[in-house]
């Protein structure tokens, strides 16, 4: 059993950024993650040696990130919704030139300024592109302290593996919370993988490393864009992530991810005590995301109430792997708010069954 | 030219003698590949490309340097100079060269960029990394112009240049002034040696590649952030042959950016 905590969300994830080994990381304050920062300037150095730098905004640490990641090294970087919109460009350009590397989201309620409260408004920035051209991130999304702290290194290992960004998106709920957390030993610096197109100086044995995502050749840029969807397919077909939670006896699903699932448990647990045949389906990867299972649970059941916190997003790859095959709707609060059990039951009850 | 005269003219070359070794005067260095330039005729880019190609060579340091090139006439830089090279989003070079700094400090890392790059959509981040003091090399190319992207006003067009932008001239008025960001940052604390250069005559090449070579010393040293300003061209958007825009260097460019350390180390000044 490894070393038991009690800490917030954000100080887990710092916690395992140490303890995954990562080399450096470059952010900017931002409400509701600036524990991260925080946290990794007081520890991380001192421990491992791991770099921590206050960037001057987040586009610089996003290129920081880009050149950190493009010389062979674990780097990562946090924020919340606003720096993350500013990341974008420089997301595109580290998807395009295959520069593993971890980004995290702690997010909240939006558009512009919006709120500093917690929000799932950035679902469709995090798993459709957000910045320009086709690419992918790998998306994770935490639904606990725990979680806070697994996926860190999962999200690491993944990158590496794929040589892709991965992100992991949270929120200031989860940022903020306090639980108990089991954490992972201290791995070695750097991870293990060999990264042999690193920029790190070019010796006599080897050709120059290039870290370049321009290729004016359009046919040269098709193959890329081929090779990359390519690495895509792979990763939906391998890396998916989901949990279940009381589905096989279901008649209706309920269905959310991160904080929303949380919530959605414990209307499984209500719901079932007045009588109602509810399960969940909580998917862990947003991309790749786990079209599979609600294809299949659609066969089964009489319908999928998803729920969000935000106007309606991931419901949308809900219906696409669905297919009309079973009735999906929709249940959302925005702006920050966080809906409680009672009136997710309430309107599966008043509205959901009576729509039938 | 016909190709009968050439060959006759090459083997009249290669009678008389003189490719021996006492006559050489210059060797392509090897850190450069054999890519053709893609610059257009008499543009300092590719000077420049020299300079730096030739002391990485002459130090033994090619193992050592890490290069960034941003989005400008240069984004192909990796194409030509036989180093491990990044490419960097507009603006972002010394965001990306502190990232790599950062993780491989006993490198030698430096940035080359334009000053659209480096003096408008980057001003922040070269401004922050001078006063962090990171101990990269820049090479900031100031051609008063948009290179790239065929002429338009850049931060360091002069007053009353036309450019694609600025079809009258450049007006100060509504326009803003030239940025001298050279002698902005070598006011700031983090940078250790400022200086101007230019590249339009042999004397001048000799002094640029001077300071390349201090710089890197520096950086061996750990010493801070080296910026080298060099006062370059763009025949093609200043609509010049390269000759006339190596005189509109001379006489207009210097006068404005006048040529010079800005900030010398101590140990120099002795
Ligand atoms: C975000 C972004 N905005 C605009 C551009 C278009 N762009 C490419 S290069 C350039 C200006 C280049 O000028 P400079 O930095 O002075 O370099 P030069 O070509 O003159 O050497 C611009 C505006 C871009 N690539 N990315
Ligand atoms: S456009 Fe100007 S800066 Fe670019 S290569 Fe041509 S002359 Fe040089
Ligand atoms: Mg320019």
């Amino acid at each position: 059993m490894g070393e038991l905590r009690l800490m917030k969300g954000n100080e887990a994830l710092a916690e395992a950024a140490i303890r995954s080994g990562c080399d450096a990381y470059f952010g900017y304050p931002i409400t509701p993650q600036s524990e991260v920062l925080e946290y990794l300037s007081r520890e991380a150095f001192n421990r491992t040696g791991m770099i921590v730098l206050q960037a001057e905004s987040e586009v610089a640490s996003i290129n920081m990130i880009y050149g950190a990641a493009g010389a062979g090294k674990r780097a990562m970087t946090s924020s919340s919704s606003p720096g993350i919109s500013l990341m974008q460009e420089g997301i595109s350009y580290i998807a395009a030139a295959e520069l593993p590397c971890l980004i995290v989201n702690v997010s909240r309620g939006g558009p512009g300024l919006g709120t500093i409260q917690p929000s799932q408004g950035d679902y469709f920035q995090a798993t459709k592109g957000g910045g320009h051209g086709d690419y992918k991130l790998i998306v994770l999304a935490p639904s606990s302290v725990q979680e806070m702290a697994d996926f860190v290194r999962l999200g690491f290992d993944l990158a590496d593996k794929y040589r892709n960004p991965v992100m992991i998106l949270a929120d200031g709920a989860i940022g903020q919370m306090m639980e108990k957390v089991e954490l992972f030993e201290q791995l070695p610096r750097g991870g293990t993988y060999s990264k042999p197109w690193a920029t790190t100086g070019k010796t006599k044995d080897r050709e120059r490393n290039i870290i370049t995502s321009l290729h004016i050749d359009p046919r040269q840029m098709e193959k890329i864009n081929l090779r990359l969807q390519k690495k895509y397919k792979e990763i939906q077909e391998k890396e998916v992530r989901y949990e279940t939670f009381k589905i096989e006896d279901a008649d209706y699903i309920l269905t959310a991810f991160g904080l929303g699932a949380r919530i959605c448990k414990k209307v499984v647990e209500i719901g079932r005590e007045k009588g109602y045949k509810l399960g969940l389906i909580r998917p862990i990867t947003l991309f790749p995301f786990p079209f599979k299972v609600y294809s299949e649970i659609a066969e089964k059941v009489k319908g999928i109430l998803d729920v969000e916190m935000n106007a309606g997003q991931m419901v949308e790859d809900v219906k696409l792997s669905v297919n009309g095959k079973t009735r999906v709707e929709f249940y959302g609060r925005m702006g920050g708010i966080i809906p409680t059990p009672e009136e997710i039951l309430e309107y599966f009850e008043n509205k959901f069954l009576k729509g039938e | 030219m016909d190709e009968t005269i050439l060959k006759t003219e090459e083997q009249d070359f290669i009678e008389e003698d003189i490719c021996v070794a006492e006559n050489l005067v210059y060797h392509k260095p090897k850190t450069l590949t054999d890519t053709d330039l893609h610059y257009c005729p008499g543009c300092g880019h590719g000077v420049v490309h020299r300079l730096l190609m030739e002391v990485v060579e002459e130090m033994n340091i090619q193992d050592k340097v890490i290069g960034v090139a941003p989005v400008g006439c240069a984004v192909f830089a990796y194409n030509y100079m036989d180093i491990d090279m990044q490419e960097a989003a507009h603006g972002r070079a010394t965001a990306v060269a502190t990232g790599i700094i950062r993780v491989l400090p006993d490198k030698l890392v430096f940035t080359y960029q334009g000053d659209g790059d480096l003096a408008a959509i980057g001003t922040a981040e070269t401004i922050h990394t001078c006063n962090r003091g990171e101990n990269i090399l820049i090479v900031f190319i100031n051609n008063a112009v948009y290179g790239m992207t065929s002429g338009q006003m850049a931060p360091t067009t002069l007053p009353g240049m036309v450019t694609t932008t600025s079809p009258f001239g450049r007006d100060v008025k509504t326009m803003g002034y030239p940025l001298k960001i050279t002698d902005l940052v070598a006011q700031l604390p983090g940078t250790y040696y400022v200086t101007r250069q230019a590249v339009n005559n042999a004397g001048n090449v000799r002094k640029a590649k001077k300071a390349i070579q201090k710089a890197f010393q520096f950086l061996q040293q750990r010493k801070g952030t080296c910026f080298i300003e060099i006062v370059s061209n763009c025949p093609s958007n200043w609509k010049m042959t390269p000759v006339e825009s190596n005189k509109f260097v001379e006489e207009v460019m210097i006068p404005n950016y006048p040529l010079g350390d800005l900030k010398v180390p101590k140990e120099e000044q002795k």
